[in-house]
């Protein structure tokens, strides 16, 4: 027993160490850094330990700015893009005919790079010199003022950036669910139809709880995806960030890193810990929640 | 409720796009399920069982041909219209439900003046729990039952709405062979009490002719014969059915009959008078032979098992269609090892089939 202990152990080695040096040496470093007043990476200085850091970050207007940007984002795109790809691909598995090309056109945007999505959006959504883009035309023609969603106020912004991070997040739930719906065995279907079940029924008393697992996957990873938000904003935004009052708090972190206010490794250490117990406490809870309404 | 099965057919349409025909998976399949009787549909792997069952529960429509409900044409009627219970051979219990939830489920469904009010569901769960006996699991979910208990289960659901008639795919084929032979004398018990017309899908024969009160034999999705069991063990219409039934199987010989004798390789086994003359295919239970030393047919002996009562003799013949024979004696015959036995035959246990068309000939001694 012993024996084939050690040999597990040995097995293991090759991944623990490299673990232990890409993700918990880091992690560790970060925790260290955020509590080390002024740490210079170049020097390696500081100039006291606290939670100055922390003081500092909690009362930055940028960093309230982008605490505030990513909550919205998550809790609004979660919801919704798992939501609509829910009913997207029920309809998918139910219709016989073309599911293929379906399935695939849904799937396009995924393989799509997120910068040239981002470059559609414009099209849609960007107001120039020449023409208010698409999506004012349309509001102009039903009768409605003309919105500059890219430059103009936060709620047309933050409208667009959810829409935006939806269209990016749903091709890959869709095809998670697809598959999850199509793994379903038809014969619970064949003894609820006997049965004289009715459709709704069926949907959430035997779908439903069968795909449940895959659903609670796509919630977790969803909400860490989107409190991890960074590149969407970029895309449509640029990477002026702050100005646009559109950052996200790992967009905050980088730019306390490398962008123009860069250079200060303690306040993006101090982020980045408040975002991983931010990722922590939510994932915590969707666990324990889920507990009660995932069926293995 | 009985139920008729009129000129049934079934035909898929070819996956294999370079072949045009359609796989005919039942063909012009007619029989009547008497009123409160328990019916097998037996017949080896892929000979249409299911397509038949699926067909009477509304789950595939008939590419032709007509289903009657006690007299009430339901061809066009959707499964739920039907009210029938069934019972899939995966059981089909919902995973996340317990017992319970999964046998009240049907009831739920009942809608305008079916509908049940909260306590006369629970009651009807608690009596169909008690009958097939699974009352102390029903908090119990699906996972954390026996493959037994859970079949059981499938049996209460499938019960509960009180249906007109029970469906039962191959419902034993995922259960141990103890559990097997307990659990379908429960199905037995179970239609005695409740007396619903039920149709058994196997193809294990020993659960056919165990459980049923008539058995519907099949072949290539073709009608062999509907019986009493022991009446199509006895008398097999064709070749086919007496192979298919009895364990051991039957030993099968090339014959022929010639001058009023039934011959075997060179020995005039029986004295016989046939309607047909000419080459024959003789069908030998293996409890047809008797041994005796001065017997008409002659054997080369390979080995004699005594197991309790009853003793094996294996045996092989130049005429068989299998190299070894088998022979099933009491044990109060001594067969003495010797590399020769002779037996003379027992006629009823002895059929006879067209060498063509494997029908069977009927014979009587002289
Ligand atoms: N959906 C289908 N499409 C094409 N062919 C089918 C389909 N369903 C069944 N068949 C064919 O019809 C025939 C009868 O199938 P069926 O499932 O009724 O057999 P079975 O007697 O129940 O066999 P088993 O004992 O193995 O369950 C088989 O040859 C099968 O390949
Ligand atoms: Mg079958």
């Amino acid at each position: 027993m012993e024996h084939r202990n050690l040999k597990a152990w040995l097995y293991l080695l090759p991944a623990i160490a490299f673990l232990a040096v890409f993700m918990v040496y880091p992690l560790v470093d970060v925790i260290v850094y955020s509590f080390e007043e002024g740490y210079n990476s170049a020097s390696q200085t500081f100039f006291g330990v606290g939670l100055y850091n922390y003081r500092y970050i909690l009362r930055d207007p940028y960093f309230l700015q982008a605490l505030k940007n990513t909550f919205i984002l998550v809790i609004i795109t979660v919801p919704v893009s798992t939501g609509f790809a829910l009913l997207i691909s029920y309809a998918l598995s139910s219709v016989s005919k073309l599911r293929e090309l379906f399935q695939t056109i849904y799937f396009l945007p995924y393989v799509t790079n997120t910068l040239a999505v981002g470059l559609v959006f414009m099209i849609l959504f960007k107001k120039t010199a020449y023409t208010d883009g698409l999506i004012n035309f349309l509001i102009k023609t039903f009768g409605g003022n003309s919105v500059d969603f890219i430059d103009g106020p936060y709620w047309a912004k933050m409208t667009v950036l959810c829409i935006y991070t939806v269209w990016i997040v749903l091709p890959f739930k869709i095809l998670i669910l697809t598959s999850a719906f199509a793994s379903v065995n038809k014969d619970y279907y064949n003894a609820a139809r006997i049965d004289n079940t009715s459709k709704s029924r069926i949907f959430f008393k035997i779908t439903l709880p069968m795909i449940s697992p895959m659903i609670f996957y796509l919630i977790i990873t969803g909400f860490i995806g989107a409190f991890k938000a960074y590149s969407d904003a970029v895309a449509l935004f640029g990477t002026k960030l702050n100005a646009a009052e559109m950052n996200t708090i790992v967009g905050y972190i980088y730019d306390m890193l490398y962008g123009n206010s860069g250079g200060y490794p303690s306040f993006a250490s101090a982020s980045a810990v408040v975002l991983f117990l931010i990722v922590l406490t939510i994932t915590v809870i969707n666990l324990s929640v889920s507990k009660k309404y995932v069926h293995y | 409720m009985d139920v008729t099965l009129k000129n049934l057919t079934k035909r898929f349409p070819n996956r294999n796009k370079h072949i045009h025909t359609d796989v005919v998976a039942v063909n012009d399949f007619s029989i009547t399920i008497p009123d409160g009787q328990i019916v097998s549909l037996l017949g080896p792997s892929g000979c249409g069982k299911s397509t038949v069952l699926n067909m009477i529960s509304g789950l595939l429509k008939p590419s032709s041909g007509k289903i009657y409900f006690g007299g009430e044409d339901v061809t066009e009627l959707p499964p739920e219209k039907r009210g029938i219970g069934m019972v899939f051979q995966s059981y089909a219990l919902y995973p996340h439900l317990t017992a319970r939830e999964n046998i009240m489920f049907p009831l739920q469904n009942f809608k305008g003046a079916d509908k049940l009010t909260k306590e006369q569901m629970a009651q009807r769960v608690n009596e169909t729990a008690e009958l097939v006996q699974i009352s102390e699991y029903l908090d119990r979910k699906p996972g954390e039952l026996s493959g037994g208990q859970q079949q059981r289960v499938a049996i209460a659901r499938a019960l509960v709405k009180l249906p007109k008639a029970l469906l039962l795919d191959e419902p034993l084929s995922n259960l141990d062979a103890r559990l097997r032979i307990q659990t379908r004398e429960e199905i037995r018990r179970i239609q005695r009490e409740t007396k619903i017309t039920t149709v058994f899908v196997t193809h294990d024969q020993d659960e056919a002719m165990s459980i049923s009160d008539t058995m519907v034999v099949m072949k290539a999705g073709e009608l062999q014969q509907i019986g009493k069991p022991q009446q199509i063990y006895d008398d097999p219409k064709n070749l086919f059915v007496a192979k298919f039934l009895g364990a051991p199987p039957i030993n099968v010989f090339f014959g022929h009959v010639r001058d009023g004798y039934l011959y075997i390789g060179e020995d005039a086994v029986l004295p016989i008078t046939s309607e047909k003359e000419g080459e024959v295919f003789v069908c030998i239970r293996p409890e047809g032979f008797v041994p005796a030393p001065d017997g008409p047919f002659r054997c080369s002996l390979n080995s004699v098992d005594v197991m309790g009562r009853d003793v094996t003799v294996l045996f092989s013949h130049p005429s068989a269609e299998t190299k070894i024979l088998r022979a099933i004696v009491p044990s109060e015959n001594v067969i003495p090892l010797a590399p020769e036995v002779s037996f003379s035959l027992k006629p009823a246990k002895t059929l006879l089939f067209d060498k063509t068309t494997q029908e069977r000939i009927a014979f009587s001694v002289r």
